[in-house]
């Protein structure tokens, strides 16, 4: 679908020479919702603006639905772009034409016959549900309203791809789930690829099946966020997975333990739950719990428990090994005194 | 000083005579102004670096004549566009001519402003279109005058009023209009009255036109 080859793209300015993107080689397959994160300044939106030219890559190659973009200009660029939808964080709707319009005047871009234009708009704005305020301007909406408005005209020309740039960062948390939602239902029946980028797991978590991580221009790891999510490798993959699964316990709480700290991950099975139980039945030992949650990843459970271990040295290496043998990932924090 | 009713009401043919020429002269260069001033200031905005129709050369060269023209005092422009004023009007003298220079005068004046204008449209809406494959032109018209549009007619007014100066500047010479008839009679025969009535008329004027420019400006802005 999407293929990034060698990717860069070098930002000269009077003082200083910047890798906005750095060799990025990416692909991005058919009907996926695919995510990138990295702190600001990361090199996210040069990337994603590179897929449809807004901005120039310095070097590389970008294939989207087999034509090389790069090697587009003028008019053949602009009927690419038809199809490659973008969103924004701000927006970016025409203040002083009505929502209508604002959607029209996608479809005029593409031609579209005068005729058609009114019923392709109405059919827009019933699917972002905002039937009711085609003949207002953008001035008199929510944020979360004029981003449905952003996503109509992006999805005007039917594109195969949708590419959001921070698209919920200026929205509340509840917006930004609606439109989470609305971006899942587009991705599910209209089987269009999105690709988002994000500083927030949240979203990620929500509907991203797959997702890199970037730091410095350079994506640093890249996976199905399941994985990313259970088995981080990066040390910044870490931090940034630490804001939804976080295993934080306290240092005053920690020194306290006098017992073994054991971490226990286990994926995608709720009944995993039963190994702590099962574990302190068996074995002749005291689990303490410090900290706990099972997170919802595409709707598949993750559940990741730090508890504390007490008892006979023996029996407790036996738990731990018991333990293994049902989890995914038993990992000793630390060993107590 | 003080006001001579029975002299005002004497010199109103003359008053009224002025003042129409003055509204001829602006209407005239006015015009030309908008028709060939917007869209140069467009032109100046979009071949500007980093804009869909750059063009460093067609920028520098623009901007090199706009800056030329804006440079020339407008009492040296007059004088020395009189030849070119003779080709196209005929004679040198009169509102007619008058309106030569005040036109060459107002289009880089306004283009400028134009400019201005479109410089501080959200970079974001137009890259918004780019990204849905808009044409160049289509930006233009649907983006990029629509959303300047309540700025540029801020911009006229501030056009306009500049005229009425320059317009009265072209009395001196021989122009007509108001400030023709302020030199002749206030300055050349010490007519304190026609001095005050021609100052009044263009307080009036002036003030009318920053109000008709300020609300229309805010009627059609949607933001
Ligand atoms: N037009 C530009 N000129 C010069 N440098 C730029 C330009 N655009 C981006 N950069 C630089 O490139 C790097 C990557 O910027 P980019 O905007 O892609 O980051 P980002 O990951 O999107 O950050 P944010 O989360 O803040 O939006 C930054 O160091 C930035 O300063
Ligand atoms: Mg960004």
């Amino acid at each position: 679908m999407i293929q990034i080859k060698d990717l860069s793209k070098i930002y000269t300015t009077k003082e200083r020479v910047v890798k906005g993107v750095d060799n990025v080689s990416l692909n991005i397959t058919t009907g996926e919702v695919f995510g990138i994160v990295g702190y600001s300044g990361a090199g996210k939106s040069s990337l994603i603006r590179c897929l449809n030219l807004l901005e120039k890559p310095t070097s590389g190659e970008i294939k989207i639905d087999g034509l090389n973009l790069m090697k587009l200009r003028g008019r053949k660029l602009r009927q690419a772009r038809l199809k490659i939808g973008m969103i924004f964080q701000h927006f970016h709707l025409i203040s002083q034409k009505t929502i209508y319009e604002n959607i029209a005047f996608a479809l005029r871009a593409a031609k579209t016959p005068a005729s058609q234009i009114n019923k392709r708009v109405t059919e827009l704005l019933e699917m972002v549900g905002l039937a009711d305020k085609r003949d207002v301007y953008p001035a008199q909406l929510s944020g979360g309203q004029k981003q449905r408005v952003g996503i109509a005209r992006a999805l005007a020309n039917n594109p195969s791809v949708l590419l959001c740039d921070e698209a919920t960062s200026a929205l509340d948390p509840n917006t930004t789930l609606s439109i989470l939602r609305l971006l899942k239902k587009i991705n599910k029946e209209l089987k269009i690829t999105i690709v988002l980028i994000t500083h927030e797991m949240n979203v990620v978590k929500e509907i991203c099946d797959r997702m890199a991580i970037m730091q410095d221009g350079k994506v640093i790891e890249e996976g199905a966020v399941y994985d990313i999510f259970s088995g981080p490798k990066e040390e910044l993959t870490k931090e940034f997975i630490s804001s939804v699964v976080s295993f934080d316990v306290p240092s005053a709480i920690l020194n306290k333990c006098t017992g073994r700290i054991v971490k226990v991950m286990y994926k995608g099975d709720v009944a995993g739950e039963g190994i702590i139980s099962d574990t302190v039945q068996q074995y002749n030992i005291k689990g303490n719990f410090l900290h706990g949650s099972i997170e919802y990843i595409q709707e598949i459970p993750l559940g990741i428990f730090l508890m504390e271990l007490q008892g006979d040295n023996q029996e407790v290496e036996k738990a731990i090994s018991y333990m293994s043998s049902r989890a995914s990932l038993v990992e000793v924090i630390d060993h107590g005194n | 000083m003080g006001i001579d009713f029975q002299h005002v009401v004497e010199l109103m043919p003359d008053i009224t005579k002025a003042f129409g020429e003055t509204l001829y002269m602006i209407s005239i260069s006015l015009a030309v102004a908008l028709v060939f001033g917007l869209p140069l200031g467009i032109l100046l905005f979009v071949t500007d670096k980093g804009l869909f129709l750059e063009n460093i050369v067609v920028k520098s060269v623009l901007g090199f004549i706009v800056n030329m023209v804006r440079s020339i005092p407008y009492i040296i422009l007059l004088v020395a566009l009189i030849p070119l004023t003779k080709l196209i009007v005929g004679n040198p003298y009169g509102p007619a001519a008058a309106s030569v220079s005040l036109s060459a005068a107002a289009i880089p004046f306004f283009a400028r402003i134009v400019e201005t204008s479109l410089r501080e449209i959200d970079k974001g809406v137009i890259e918004a279109a780019i990204a849905v494959g808009a044409t160049p032109w289509m930006i233009i018209k649907d983006v990029l005058f629509p959303e300047a549009k309540s700025s540029i007619i801020q911009g006229v007014t501030l056009t306009v009023i500049s005229l009425v100066a320059y317009s009265a500047m072209a009395g001196v010479v021989g122009g007509g209009g108001i400030g023709d008839l302020a030199i002749r009679f206030g300055y050349y025969r010490y007519d304190n009255t026609i001095m005050i009535v021609t100052v009044v008329i263009l307080i009036v004027f002036v003030q009318l036109i920053q109000f008709a420019g300020d609300w229309i400006s805010k009627i059609i802005d949607k933001r």
